[in-house]
C-alpha cells in the first residue's frame, strides 16, 4: 500500500507537460513487450526446430478449443466489469469480477485436462520435441495467466471493498490491459499452434 | 482523467514525502533503499567486488597460460584441492576458471555493475526527476541481482566447481551432467543465478524506459537530453527485447538437464552409453542464445559510449559534435544489433547464404560506430581540452572504440572469421572492443561523478598514473594476442606446450601475463583512491567540472528527492559550451535564454521572446 502511494507521488512531480501515460501503465506495457519476446523466441525456435524434421505429427486434442472459448468468455467480462466500474455500477462490476475469475481459473483447470488428454494420445513432454515444446509453451503461457489470476483476485478483493471506482481506475485498467493481453497471447498460441503442429 | 485523480493524491503525497526524508533509518537508507542514488552506488559496488573476483581469475589462468611448468602449490591456500597433487592447477578447474571470468565480467561487471550504476544514478538527475518511475521495483532490481549474485558465488565454492562449458554455455557440453564435473551442480546454479539476473535487469530496464519517457522535467524534450540518457535509454531497450529470449533459452536447457526433454540434444554416446534423446539441436540453442549474446554487446558498449560523450564535451569545452548524429548512430546500432547474431555462428554449419547476409549486416554496423569515432575526435578537435582522470579514460575508450573495432571488421568477415574463429586473436577483439573499452567507460564515470555520488573529489594523481598503468597495460596485454591469434592459438585451451606449433610463443604469452599481472595490480591504485577519498577526498564544489547538466544545480549531496525545492525547467540543450558571445565558457541547461542574450543565435533570440511566458509561470510556481 504504501509503495502505491510511493510511486504515484513520483510521477507526480510537476512533470505534467512531459507526462503523457500513466508510468505504472507504461511499465505494465514494458511487462508485455518482454514477455511478448519470450514467446517469440520461442515460437521461432518451435518453426526452426520443426523445419529440421524428425517432427511428431498429431491431432491437437479438442478441450484446447473449448479453454479458448472460456478465456475468450473471461475477457469479455473483464472489459464489461472495467465499464462498471468506470461507470460506478458497484453490483455489476462485483458480478462480473466473480465471472471473470471463474472463467479464468476454469481455463487454467481446462489447460490441465487438456495435458491428460495429450498424454492420453502419446504426446509426452519427454520425448519428441514436438511434444516438449507443445508443454513447454502452454505451461508458460499458464505461468504467466497464474499471475494475472492473482491480479484479477487482488482487483476484485478491492472491488468488494468498494476501492474500485471511476476515481481510483488505473489498477483497473492496468488489470484488463495484462488479462486482454495474456488472452490475445493464448489466441495467438492456440493458432500458431493449429497451423504448425 | 486518472491523472486528475492521481494529481490530487500527488499533492498530500509530496508532503508526507518531504518529511519522510530526515527520519531515515539506517536499514532503509542504506540497505533496502528506494532511493536511486543509493541503489546505484549499490550497484557500483557489487560490481567492483565482482570485478575483483573476475580480474583475480583471469590472473590465475595467465599464470597458466604464461608460466605452464610453474609451481602453484602456493595457491593451495586459496584454491585448496584445485591444485593437482603436482603442484598445477586442475585441468577442470581452468575451465572453470574461463567460464566464470567470462560470466562475471560480461553479466556481472559491465551490465550490473555499468548500466545498473549509471542508469540508476544519472537518470532521474540528468533528466530532471524526483526519482525512478517505481523505485520499489528499482529496489527488486539490486536485490534479485544481489540473489543472483550470491547463488553464482557459492557456485564458486561447491565441490565439482562452478559451470566449465564456457561462458556461451554451449550444450550438450553444458547440458550433460556426466560430461564434466562443472556441468553438474555448478550449470544449475549458473542457470539459476542468470535467471535472477535476467529478472533483476528486467525490473531495472522496465524502470529505466519508463522514467526517461514519462519522468522528464519541464523543457526536457527528447532533443535536449544528454546523450548519457540516451545511451542508458537505449540500453535498456536492447536490454528488454533480448533478455527474455536468453531466459527462453535457459529455460529449455533447465528442462533439458533436468527434465529429459531433448530440445537441444539428439543422438548422443557418452562413457559408452547412447542416451535416449531424439530430435534435439544444439544449434537451436545458439542461436538462441547469441540473439541475446550481441546485443549484449552493445548492451556493455552503449553507456559507456554515452557516458564519454558526455565527459569528452565537459572537458574539451565544445559542444558534441553532432549531437543528432550521435543519437542517429546509438539507433542505428540498437537496431543492427538484434541481426548480426549469427556471425558468432559462421562455423557452425550456418548455411554460406545465410552467412553472407549476416556477415553483410554486421559490417554495416562500422558505419554508425566510425560516426561516433569521428564525432569524438572532432568533439575534442581544437577543444581547451582539460586533462582531469576521466577525460583520459575516455580518451583511451577512443581509442579502444578504434584499435577494437577495426579487428572487428576482418572477424565480420565470414572468409576470415573461418580462419580466425575460436583463436585469441577473437579473444583480443572482445577484450579491447568490449571489456576494456567498456571498463574504461565505467572507470571514466566513476571519475567524473564521483563529486556528485560521495560530494568529495577524488585524488587527481592517483587517477593519472592509474589511467597510463591502465592504459599502457592493456595494450600490452592485447596487442600481442592478436599475433598469437594469427598463428592459430586456440583459446580455452589448458595446456599447449605439447604442441611444437604453438611453442615459439612461449615469450608472447609470458609477455601477456606479465602486463596482465602489471596492470591488475594498478588496479588497487583505483581503489585505494576510491574508498579513500570516500571518506577523507577533498569536499567537491557545487560544479567541479564546469559542467551543464542539471545533476550539477542539485544540492552537492542531494537528499532523496534529489532537489530540495522546485526541480529546475530545461531551456536548452546541453552542450552548450565556450558558446561565442557568452561569459563564461558553459550555460547549464537551467538557464532561460531570455537571460543570455549576449550569446544567443538569431533563431534563439526568437525562441527567447517565447519564454518569457514559461518564465513567468515558473517564478509563479516558485514563490
Amino acid at each position: 500500500m504504501d509503495k502505491s502511494i510511493n510511486l504515484k507521488q513520483r510521477m507526480a512531480q510537476s512533470n505534467t507537460k512531459t507526462l503523457s501515460m500513466h508510468p505504472l501503465k507504461f511499465a505494465l506495457w514494458l511487462f508485455i513487450v518482454s514477455i511478448v519476446m519470450i514467446f517469440a523466441a520461442l515460437t521461432s525456435a518451435y518453426i526452426v526446430r520443426q523445419a529440421e524434421g524428425d517432427w511428431l505429427i498429431y491431432d491437437l486434442p479438442v478441450s484446447f478449443l473449448r479453454n479458448t472459448i472460456l478465456l475468450v468468455l473471461s475477457s469479455i467480462s473483464m472489459q464489461l466489469a472495467y465499464r462498471a466500474a468506470k461507470k460506478d455500477n458497484f453490483k455489476s462490476l462485483k458480478v462480473y469480477m466473480v465471472i471473470t475469475a471463474v472463467f479464468a481459473i476454469s481455463f487454467l483447470v481446462g489447460q490441465y485436462l487438456s495435458w491428460g488428454d495429450l498424454v492420453a494420445i502419446d504426446v509426452y513432454f519427454v520425448g519428441n520435441p514436438a511434444g516438449s515444446f507443445l508443454y513447454v509453451l502452454t505451461g508458460m503461457h499458464a505461468f504467466h495467466l497464474i499471475t494475472g489470476v492473482i491480479f484479477i483476485l487482488i482487483m476484485l478483493f478491492s472491488a468488494f471493498k468498494f476501492n474500485v471506482h471511476s476515481k481510483n481506475m488505473v489498477k483497473m485498467e492496468m488489470c484488463t490491459t495484462y488479462w486482454h493481453f495474456l488472452d490475445g497471447l493464448w489466441l495467438y498460441l492456440y493458432i500458431f499452434l493449429l497451423l504448425n503442429h | 482523467m486518472s491523472t486528475a485523480a492521481a494529481e490530487v493524491k500527488i499533492g498530500q503525497d509530496t508532503h508526507h514525502d518531504e518529511h519522510h526524508d530526515h527520519e531515515q533509518s539506517f536499514i532503509s537508507k542504506y540497505i533496502f533503499t528506494t532511493d536511486h542514488k543509493m541503489i546505484g552506488k549499490q550497484f557500483l559496488i557489487t560490481g567492483i567486488l565482482w570485478g575483483l573476483i573476475g580480474v583475480g581469475m583471469s590472473v590465475i589462468f595467465r599464470l597458466q597460460l604464461g608460466f605452464p611448468e610453474m609451481q602453484l602449490e602456493w595457491l593451495r591456500p586459496l584454491l585448496g584441492g584445485w591444485i593437482t597433487e603436482a603442484g598445477k592447477l586442475d585441468a577442470e578447474f581452468y575451465l572453470a576458471l574461463v567460464t566464470m571470468h567470462g560470466t562475471i565480467m560480461v553479466f556481472f561487471v559491465l551490465t550490473a555493475g555499468l548500466s545498473g550504476t549509471f542508469s540508476n544514478y544519472l537518470i532521474p538527475l540528468q533528466i530532471g526527476a524526483r526519482d525512478m518511475a517505481s523505485g520499489f521495483m528499482n529496489m527488486l532490481s539490486y536485490w534479485f541481482f544481489f540473489l543472483s549474485s550470491v547463488v553464482m558465488m557459492s557456485s564458486i565454492f561447491i565441490e565439482t566447481g562452478p559451470a566449465a562449458g564456457g561462458w556461451v554455455v554451449y550444450p550438450p557440453l553444458s547440458a550433460l551432467p556426466q560430461a564434466i564435473q562443472g556441468s553438474q551442480l555448478g550449470m544449475t546454479l549458473w542457470l539459476v543465478a542468470m535467471v535472477f539476473f535476467i529478472v533483476s535487469m528486467l525490473l531495472g530496464g522496465i524502470n529505466y524506459i519508463t522514467t526517461v519517457i514519462n519522468l522528464r522535467t519541464q523543457g526536457m524534450s527528447f532533443t535536449r537530453l544528454p546523450l548519457t540518457i540516451w545511451a542508458f535509454f537505449l540500453t535498456a531497450v536492447i536490454g528488454l527485447l533480448s533478455f527474455p529470449v536468453l531466459f527462453a533459452a535457459a529455460l529449455l536447457l533447465v528442462f533439458d538437464r533436468s527434465f529429459g526433454t531433448s530440445f537441444y540434444l539428439s543422438e548422443i554416446y557418452i562413457g559408452g552409453e547412447a542416451l535416449p534423446n531424439m530430435g534435439g539441436s544444439p544449434i537451436l540453442y545458439q542461436h538462441l542464445f547469441w540473439f541475446l549474446g550481441h546485443p549484449e554487446v552493445y548492451i556493455v558498449l552503449l553507456p559507456a559510449l554515452g557516458i564519454t560523450s558526455e565527459i569528452i564535451a565537459t572537458n574539451s569545452r565544445k559542444p558534441i559534435f553532432g549531437y543528432r548524429a550521435m543519437i542517429g548512430s546509438m539507433l542505428g546500432i540498437t537496431v543492427l544489433s538484434f541481426v548480426v547474431w549469427a556471425h558468432h555462428m559462421f562455423v557452425s554449419g550456418l548455411n554460406p547464404f545465410l552467412g553472407s547476409v549476416f556477415m553483410f549486416l554486421t559490417l554495416i554496423i562500422a558505419i554508425p560506430s566510425a560516426v561516433k569515432v569521428f564525432n569524438y575526435l572532432t568533439t575534442l578537435w581544437k577543444g581547451n581540452i582539460i586533462f582531469t582522470p576521466a577525460t583520459l579514460f575516455s580518451i583511451g575508450l577512443v581509442s579502444f572504440f578504434i584499435s577494437g573495432g577495426l579487428t572487428g571488421i576482418f572477424l565480420g568477415n565470414s572468409v576470415i572469421d573461418i580462419q580466425l574463429h575460436d583463436t585469441y586473436f577473437v579473444v583480443a577483439h572482445f577484450h579491447l572492443v568490449m571489456g576494456s573499452l567498456s571498463i574504461f567507460g565505467l572507470l571514466a564515470g566513476v571519475y567524473h561523478w564521483f563529486p556528485k555520488m560521495f560530494g568529495r573529489m577524488m585524488d587527481e594523481k592517483l587517477g593519472y598514473i592509474h589511467f597510463w598503468f591502465t592504459f599502457i597495460g592493456v595494450y600490452m596485454i592485447f596487442f600481442p594476442m592478436h599475433y598469437i591469434g594469427i598463428a592459430g592459438f586456440p583459446r580455452r585451451y589448458y595446456s599447449w606446450t605439447n604442441f611444437d606449433a604453438f611453442s615459439s610463443y612461449t615469450d608472447l604469452n609470458m609477455f601477456v601475463s606479465i602486463a596482465a599481472i602489471v596492470t591488475v595490480t594498478a588496479q588497487f591504485i583505483f581503489l585505494f583512491n576510491f574508498f579513500y577519498s570516500m571518506f577523507r577526498g577533498r569536499k567537491a564544489p557545487q560544479n567541479p567540472w564546469r559542467s551543464n547538466t542539471l545533476e550539477w544545480t542539485a544540492p552537492i549531496e542531494p537528499g532523496h528527492g534529489n532537489w530540495p525545492g522546485e526541480i529546475p525547467t530545461v531551456y536548452r540543450w546541453p552542450y552548450d559550451y565556450s558558446k561565442p558571445g557568452a561569459e563564461e565558457d558553459f550555460i547549464p541547461q537551467h538557464i532561460p535564454l531570455s537571460e543570455t542574450p549576449e550569446s544567443n543565435l538569431p533563431h534563439e533570440q526568437e525562441l527567447a521572446k517565447k519564454e518569457v511566458v514559461s518564465k513567468k509561470d515558473n517564478a509563479g510556481a516558485e514563490a
